[in-house]
This record gives C-alpha cells, sequence and structure tokens, in this order.
C-alpha cells in the first residue's frame, strides 16, 4: 500500500528494516512535508553514527513544531476520555491503561474463558516485530485497536482480532542512549486521539493513535547522561505520569507529569530531596547528586484522594554503600503524591541504604479490605508489604521467598539490613540475588479470591566489592554480583498470597527463575509464562496448571486480555512476537 | 591515547598501505610507518606488570567479566578459566585486547561496548582487564605435564570416558562433548569432575533469553506402558522432557502422562576414586583434555 507519490530515495528511507513502510510514511496528507523528519527515521533504521546525532536532533524538533501546528485541530470519533480511564473496569472489552485499571489489579471482568473451558485455548493471531531483545510490552485494546510497543521503541497499532499492523512507528534512537538491562519498552497510554509513549532516548512522545505520526516530543533529560524511559506512562485526568529510568548510571531520579494535549511539562518530582528538603540529610556530602533513585516502573493512582503511588529504584552506586551514608531517601521507596501537583504526602522506604540493587520498582496494588484502604507490594527485596495507603503506616511485611539480606525487624515492624548482609572484597552470598525475589513484571490482584499473585524467583547471588569514581554517562554500580555457585540450581514459582496473613496459599513451581508477569480474570483463571517459553493457564484458586502452549522463547512480559465482537482474548509477548490465545 | 579498534585494522593492513605508499613518495611512506611503529607498541599493554593497575582491573573484571569468568577468573558457568596461560582464542596481549573489545564470533563472549554484557569498557578499562588477567595467570601447571598420549589411551580404553563423551568428533554423546573443555575449565574444577562428579553437574543446553543453562540431571521415568528408562535430560520445562537414555536414545514425554519421573542430581557418570584412577594417570587425562582442546584434535 504505496499511498505516496514519493520519488525512490525518499521511500527507501520510510522503510524500516523489515521493508515495510514507517509510520512516517502514511498520513502525510495530514501535515505540511517534512522532509528532515524524514530523513530521520530513515536514518534510524540504518544508522547509527554518532555525528548524526545532533542533525537528528534538530531534525526531531523541527518535525515536533510541524506536527504540533497540524494536530491542534480536533477530530470526531470514540475518544478515550479521562472518566473512561477511571472506570476502566466497567469496560472489560477493552484494556486502557498499563495495569488495567487505576488501582493496578491486572485482573479482567471477562469471563467467556473459564475454568471449564481453558483447556481448549488455541493461538489465534501472533504479531513479529522482528527486532531482539526482551519484548516487555503490555498492549492496549481501545474498540477493537491494538496498541503495543516493542524492542527498541519500535510501535504499533494493530486490528486487535486479526493482528494485522495499521501502522508501525520506529523512534529514531541516537547511537549514544543507556538503557542498563535492556533496549525494551513496556507499553503506551492513551487519551483522546492520541497514544503516549515514554523512549530509551529520555522523550516523552505523543503518537496520533490513528496513524502513528508524531503529535508532540519532549526531552526530558540527557539520554547521555544515563536517563532513559522503559516504562508505560500513566495518564491521569490530562497529564501524562512517567518516572525515569537510569539507576545504574548515577542519575538523579525524577517523576515527570507532561500535559496530554501539549507536552509541556507540569511537574516533577525529584526522588532524591534538594538542599532544603526533608530527606537531604540522609545522603552524605553531595552524593545526592549522582543518587540514582529511578522510577521505571508505572504507578497507581486513588480518585477519591487524588493520589498516586509510584515505586521507586536502587541508589547509587547500586551495589556499594560506601560514600553515600545514610537511608538515602527516597531510594526504594514507594511515594504518594498529589496527581495535580506532584507534592509528596507520604513516603515508605522498603530498604534503606540498599546495596542489593532491590529496586522497588514493582507494581504497588490498591486493595480495599471493608473500610481499611490498603496498598500491597511483593517487593524485588524479598518481603510481601502491606500498607495504609492513606498514611503510609506499615501493617505487615511477611517474607516470600528465601531472604538472607535482613533477619530483624524494627519496632514499626520494618525489616531492617543486615551488617553482615553487605558485598565484601571476597564476596558474600546474599539471598535475594540482584534480580530479586521477584522484578518489575507485574503481580495481580484478583477480587473474587482476594488473592494476590506475583512472580518469585529462588536464587542467590555472590556480591563483590568494585569501588569504581562515577563518570557521567558511565555505569555505576560500585560492587559486582553474579550467579552463586553452588550445587542446586535456581527455580522460581508463581505464589498465590493472601493479603491479609501474607501466607501462601499456593505455588505453581517454575523450572527456572521467570521473567513473566501476572494477570488473573474473572473465569478463574490467573495467567502467567515461564522462561522455557510456555504460557500458562492455572485454577486462580487451586493453582492447578489447566492449559499450556509453547511459544518457542521466554516470555518477559505480563500477560493481559480484551475481547473483540464479543470473542475474549488474552494476550501476551514471548520471544519477538505478541502472541493471542482464544477458544477454538 | 589508546588503541581502538579501527586503528589495530589499519596495522593489519600495513603490507597493502605500504605498497600503495611508495606512489606517493618518500615523505608520505615515513609518515605511515612512523605511525605504524607507535600503533604497534599500543598493541602491547602500556601497564603490563602494575600491580596497581592489576587491581583496577580486578574490579573491572568483577563488574564486567565474573557474571560468566567466576570470580578470580577461573571460570564460571559459561566463561573458561582465564588463569589458563594458553587461551583458545589468543594468549597475546592485542589478542585478548580484541577478544574483549570486540567480542569472540560463534562464542557466548559479548563485545565491552555499553549495551552488551557487563557495564561497558573504555580502552584503558580493557587494558586494566588485560593486566589483571595477567597478574592471575598461571605458568603451566604441573598437571599439564602429564603424558597426554597415555592419557588418550585411558580416555578410549581403561577408564572408558569415551563411552559417553566425545573429544573431537569420537566418543559417545551422553555426557557432555568434551573437545573445548580443557581450554574452558581449570584443573581444578576437571579433577573436581573426575572425582566428585555429583558436586558440581555439567552445563548443557542454554537457549537465547533464558538466565540459567540445562545441566547434566539424572533421570528416571517409567512410561505409561511400563517401561523404565534412564538417562540424562537434554531440556526440560514445566510439561515436557527430552531425555537421552544410556543406549544414546532420544525420548520426549509429557510429564502428565508418565507413570513417575525422578530427576536427581547424582550424575551418571561414576565418581573416579583414587583406587580406579591414581592421580598420575588423572593427570594423564587432563592433559589429554588439554592437547585435544588447544591443538584443536585429540591425536
Amino acid at each position: 500500500m504505496r499511498l505516496l507519490p514519493l520519488n525512490r530515495a525518499i521511500e527507501e528511507r520510510f522503510l524500516d528494516y523489515a521493508g515495510r513502510p514507517l509510520a512516517g510514511a502514511r498520513g502525510k496528507k495530514n501535515r505540511r512535508p517534512a522532509p528532515l523528519e524524514m530523513t530521520v527515521f530513515g536514518l534510524a533504521a540504518r544508522e547509527v553514527a554518532v555525528g548524526l546525532a545532533v542533525v537528528m536532533r534538530l531534525a526531531i524538533a523541527v518535525g515536533l513544531v510541524v506536527a504540533v501546528s497540524s494536530f491542534l485541530a480536533p477530530r470526531a470519533s470514540a475518544q478515550v476520555t479521562s472518566e473512561r480511564l477511571l472506570n476502566a473496569s466497567k469496560e472489560p472489552q477493552n484494556w486502557l491503561m498499563y495495569s488495567g485499571n487505576y488501582a493496578g489489579h491486572r485482573f479482567s471482568a471477562l469471563d467467556q474463558i473459564n475454568t471449564s473451558n481453558a483447556a481448549s485455548l488455541v493461538p489465534k493471531w501472533a504479531y513479529q516485530t522482528m527486532v531482539g531483545g526482551k519484548f516487555e510490552t503490555t498492549p492496549l485494546v481501545v474498540d477493537g485497536v491494538l496498541y503495543g510497543t516493542g524492542q527498541e521503541d519500535r510501535m504499533f497499532a494493530l486490528d486487535a482480532k486479526s493482528g494485522r499492523p495499521i501502522w508501525q512507528y520506529q523512534r529514531a534512537l541516537p547511537p549514544d542512549i543507556k538503557p542498563c538491562c535492556g533496549r525494551v519498552n513496556r507499553g503506551f497510554a492513551i487519551l483522546g486521539d492520541k497514544v503516549f509513549a515514554a523512549t530509551l532516548d529520555a522523550h516523552v512522545i505523543a503518537l496520533d493513535s490513528k496513524t502513528g505520526n508524531v503529535v508532540w516530543d519532549v526531552e526530558s533529560a540527557e539520554h547521555g547522561k544515563g536517563y532513559s524511559y522503559t516504562l508505560a506512562p500513566l495518564l491521569i485526568k490530562n497529564l501524562v505520569l512517567v518516572g525515569v529510568s537510569g539507576g545504574e548510571y548515577g542519575i538523579r531520579g525524577f517523576i515527570d507529569a507532561y500535559d496530554a494535549a501539549t507536552g509541556a511539562r507540569k511537574w516533577r518530582f525529584y526522588t532524591i530531596p534538594g538542599p532544603g528538603e526533608p530527606g537531604h540529610e540522609t545522603w552524605e556530602g553531595e552524593s545526592w547528586k549522582i543518587g540514582g533513585s529511578p522510577a521505571w516502573i508505572t504507578g497507581t493512582y486513588d480518585p477519591a484522594t487524588n493520589t498516586t503511588y509510584w515505586t521507586t529504584g536502587n541508589p547509587s552506586p547500586s551495589n556499594r554503600g560506601e560514600g553515600r551514608a545514610g537511608d538515602n531517601l527516597y531510594a526504594d521507596s514507594l511515594v504518594a503524591l498529589d496527581a495535580d501537583t506532584g507534592k509528596l504526602k507520604w513516603h515508605f522506604q522498603f530498604t534503606q541504604h540498599d546495596e542489593h540493587d532491590y529496586d522497588a520498582t514493582q507494581v504497588p496494588v490498591m486493595i480495599d479490605d471493608g473500610d481499611r484502604k490498603l496498598i500491597a507490594q511483593a517487593n524485588r527485596n524479598g518481603f510481601f508489604y502491606v500498607l495504609d495507603r492513606t498514611n503510609g503506616k506499615l501493617i505487615s511485611a511477611t517474607s516470600y521467598a528465601k531472604v538472607t539480606w535482613s533477619t530483624t525487624k524494627n519496632a514499626a515492624g520494618r525489616p531492617v539490613p543486615d551488617k553482615n548482609a553487605v558485598p565484601t572484597p571476597e564476596g558474600n552470598r546474599v539471598c535475594p540475588g540482584a534480580a530479586g525475589s521477584t522484578n518489575w513484571m507485574s503481580p495481580t490482584y484478583d477480587p473474587q479470591t482476594k488473592l494476590f499473585y506475583v512472580t518469585a524467583r529462588e536464587q542467590c547471588d555472590i556480591f563483590a566489592t568494585a569501588p569504581q569514581p562515577y563518570e557521567a554517562g558511565h555505569a555505576y554500580y560500585g560492587s559486582a554480583y553474579f550467579p552463586n555457585d553452588e550445587a542446586q540450581p535456581f527455580w522460581g514459582a508463581l505464589r498465590a498470597l493472601d493479603p491479609a496473613t501474607g501466607k501462601v496459599k499456593w505455588e505453581w513451581k517454575h523450572t527456572s527463575p521467570t521473567w513473566a508477569g501476572v494477570l488473573s480474570t474473572a473465569g478463574g483463571l490467573v495467567f502467567t509464562g515461564d522462561a522455557e517459553g510456555n504460557v500458562i493457564a492455572l485454577d486462580a484458586t487451586t493453582g492447578k496448571a489447566l492449559w499450556h502452549f509453547q511459544c518457542g522463547s521466554s516470555v518477559y512480559a505480563s500477560p493481559m486480555s480484551f475481547a473483540v465482537d464479543g470473542k475474549q482474548f488474552v494476550a501476551v509477548a514471548a520471544g519477538s512476537a505478541l502472541f493471542t490465545f482464544g477458544l477454538p | 591515547m589508546f588503541t581502538d579498534h579501527v586503528n589495530l585494522q589499519r596495522t593489519e593492513s600495513l603490507p597493502r598501505r605500504v605498497g600503495a605508499g611508495l606512489l606517493f613518495g618518500a615523505a608520505a611512506l615515513l609518515i605511515l610507518l612512523a605511525a605504524t611503529a607507535a600503533l604497534r607498541a599500543q598493541e602491547k599493554n602500556p601497564y603490563a606488570g602494575d600491580a596497581k593497575v592489576a587491581k583496577l582491573g580486578e574490579y573491572q573484571f568483577r563488574s564486567n567479566c565474573a557474571f560468566c569468568h567466576g570470580l578470580g577468573a577461573r571460570g564460571g558457568g559459561r566463561g573458561p578459566d582465564l588463569t589458563r596461560a594458553n587461551k583458545r582464542h589468543g594468549t597475546s596481549d592485542a589478542e585478548i585486547y580484541h577478544n574483549i573489545h570486540d567480542g569472540i564470533p560463534g562464542t557466548a563472549m559479548p563485545a565491552a561496548t555499553n549495551g552488551g554484557i557487563g557495564v561497558g569498557m573504555s580502552d584503558e578499562e580493557i587494558w586494566q582487564v588485560v593486566t589483571y588477567i595477567r597478574s592471575v595467570e598461571k605458568k603451566a601447571s604441573a598437571a599439564e605435564m602429564g603424558d597426554a598420549a597415555h592419557g588418550k589411551e585411558l580416555f578410549y580404553g581403561a577408564a572408558a570416558c569415551g563411552t559417553c563423551h566425545m573429544v573431537n568428533g569420537k566418543g559417545g554423546r551422553l555426557g557432555p562433548d568434551l573437545s573445548s573443555t580443557g581450554a574452558a575449565r581449570s584443573v581444578e574444577y576437571l579433577t573436581e569432575s573426575l572425582r566428585s562428579p555429583s558436586r558440581r553437574l555439567a552445563l548443557g543446553l542454554l537457549e537465547p533469553l533464558k538466565d540459567y543453562s540445562q545441566e547434566y540431571e539424572t533421570v528416571t521415568v517409567v512410561t505409561s506402558e511400563g517401561t523404565k528408562l534412564q538417562g540424562v535430560v537434554l531440556n526440560e520445562d514445566s510439561f515436557t522432557v527430552q531425555m537421552l537414555d544410556t543406549r544414546e536414545q532420544l525420548h520426549s514425554f509429557e510429564k502428565s502422562k508418565l507413570r513417575s519421573y525422578e530427576k536427581t542430581r547424582e550424575s551418571l557418570m561414576p565418581a573416579y576414586d583414587v583406587k580406579t584412577l591414581p592421580d598420575k594417570d588423572l593427570k594423564d587425562l587432563i592433559a589429554f583434555l588439554l592437547a585435544a582442546s588447544s591443538q584443536g584434535g585429540g591425536k
């Protein structure tokens, strides 16, 4: 489908490495020609020359102006309003945000696929990004259209029924981006006629949901210094909320809010307090300037109090505490912010003065238990925390996996780090290892079973000091960790936790530690995946596996569910493909 | 100030360059030769023998290399022992530098650039690592003095290793192929593998994106028809197992359809104690493995 009368040379630039036209080639009739921007996309697919980076940025800026001026005109269509987002659970055929709803439940009210028929699930379609690396997206589905993000910031809209692409967008990534742990993107947010993404070069962008054309594009921070984005934004009212990555590069972390219409930044919350602010005293000397504390997983939101809950990652350097004496607030914390202003209401720190890379970047899940307003998190450090979400007071902290970094609790019941669990010159074996008892993969809360399901990893690491000076843009760990050389292999499990007691109700053993998240559905099912490539449906009450499908490569994503034309689908990324499953 | 990849390539194409240089006249040639001499010098480690730099290199090594090559460079799950003086992919400073800088095609060794495994290293840091590796290298160990020819006789004869292990295409396939094991593993590791093979099972298949390899675990199954089979796990997941039985027959089973499925970490390989395999013979066997892997054949 070649729409444009472009000469061959220009047209080629619109082809991605798989030979398909890129988003920039479409919908051109809606905008003035922006040849510089076209060149940007062409180069993205073919060139990674350092010298071109400056030209690219200039071109993006030019393209931005053009795009904004031509996209301000309103359009008629069924749009995703902020009211629809508030009531996302009431339209279960759609999946309107990263965790399915503002509470972070990752629960689907669809029950067409259920315990009685799950055994007959079959693959419906697969979409291949043909990009290597980890494919971590949670797609959105709105009225029959699926929006997803892939490795290397490749983005796409598909017909949700057939899996056939409607548009594709490839980010022009500069060569000097610094994603510590994979060139990944976990998904879009949506509002009105735009989808929003945060990119590996630390920009936040809005794309036209019908064409994939860039509507606005703003830089949050310098990617060359280690700032990047990997998360799906959170849309609240008219604001696009994002949290930055870069805890392995000595950044100063932040959570930002941008105007969905214009891209103008409305507020920024620095996750490390500056001079004069409370908490600043928890950093030694100047260490706060390079103290990390990123916020790389999507937060949740309580409209009743207009509070948004975000979690933060490790202090920098991630595995060495020398030079940053103190608790290092608000690293490894849950922060409750006013959604309009970004003002801090309260905080709770899970790991004080972390030296094991225990980012607290796991989705904080809101649970209402009678009158009690709770927020629960299965933390990377191995404890399952339940807090009062109105004031941040700790209610319980129970280990749900093997833990050796903390063996005592303070008077408030908070686990405190053991002095003898720190990295040493000879190497010190600590559990969980640096990848944690869980990680960014989403848990789910099922309001029917009232259970919290989480992917647990049972692995320990040896932490050995490796001091290094800070250097802008250079990875900043301060110690090394590697798999413990011991007789027993590491393993993993899907665990069903009772938030009331913290006890494990059942577990499904994985052959090896996995990076797949969990979805629960009204059909009495939980869906997950494993490192061996299986997508699995289990009975939410008993943990019995009812169905599985071998995708051929590890699952590095959290499943979601949607329906088109009355037919329920379950979707999850594995390898380089997005798979969907449904009844025959 | 350090040699980068491009410069080294330029040096390698010197003869052609010199030939062309003649056409440009003596001045150009002189400049070229002077530059080349400088670059050649930089192929040598500028920090050779510097203990302070070796310490910095140790820290770099921990952050970037130890994940595969182990603490102390003695070899880990994936990476070979680097304390061996003779390295399979090159032993000179320049070769080691290249292998770190550019990675080794056809192996799991990545380039030390940002975005690969580890935190990324500058040229200077790579030389620090080279200095560190030199500082922990052992010149030929006593075991390498064993009699490789006698080791080969043992391997395919009295010790019967060849029943299950292959070296350069000859032998069985129930156990891991040992063609490159001599270069990859420390002598201590090889000794342990012979004396107490169950202590650390050999690693098998590693799939892309998976964190951990399959291991050579022992499996015993009873099929739905009542047939009992024992062998090693080639691969498995939560639902299926692919195994090689002791007669080297490949089987694939759905676990739920088996009458019984039992896995142990007791290796199928017999433990060779001092009575079965005296120290001298053990040395000879290891010498055979070292020779086989460094010479590219167990001849």
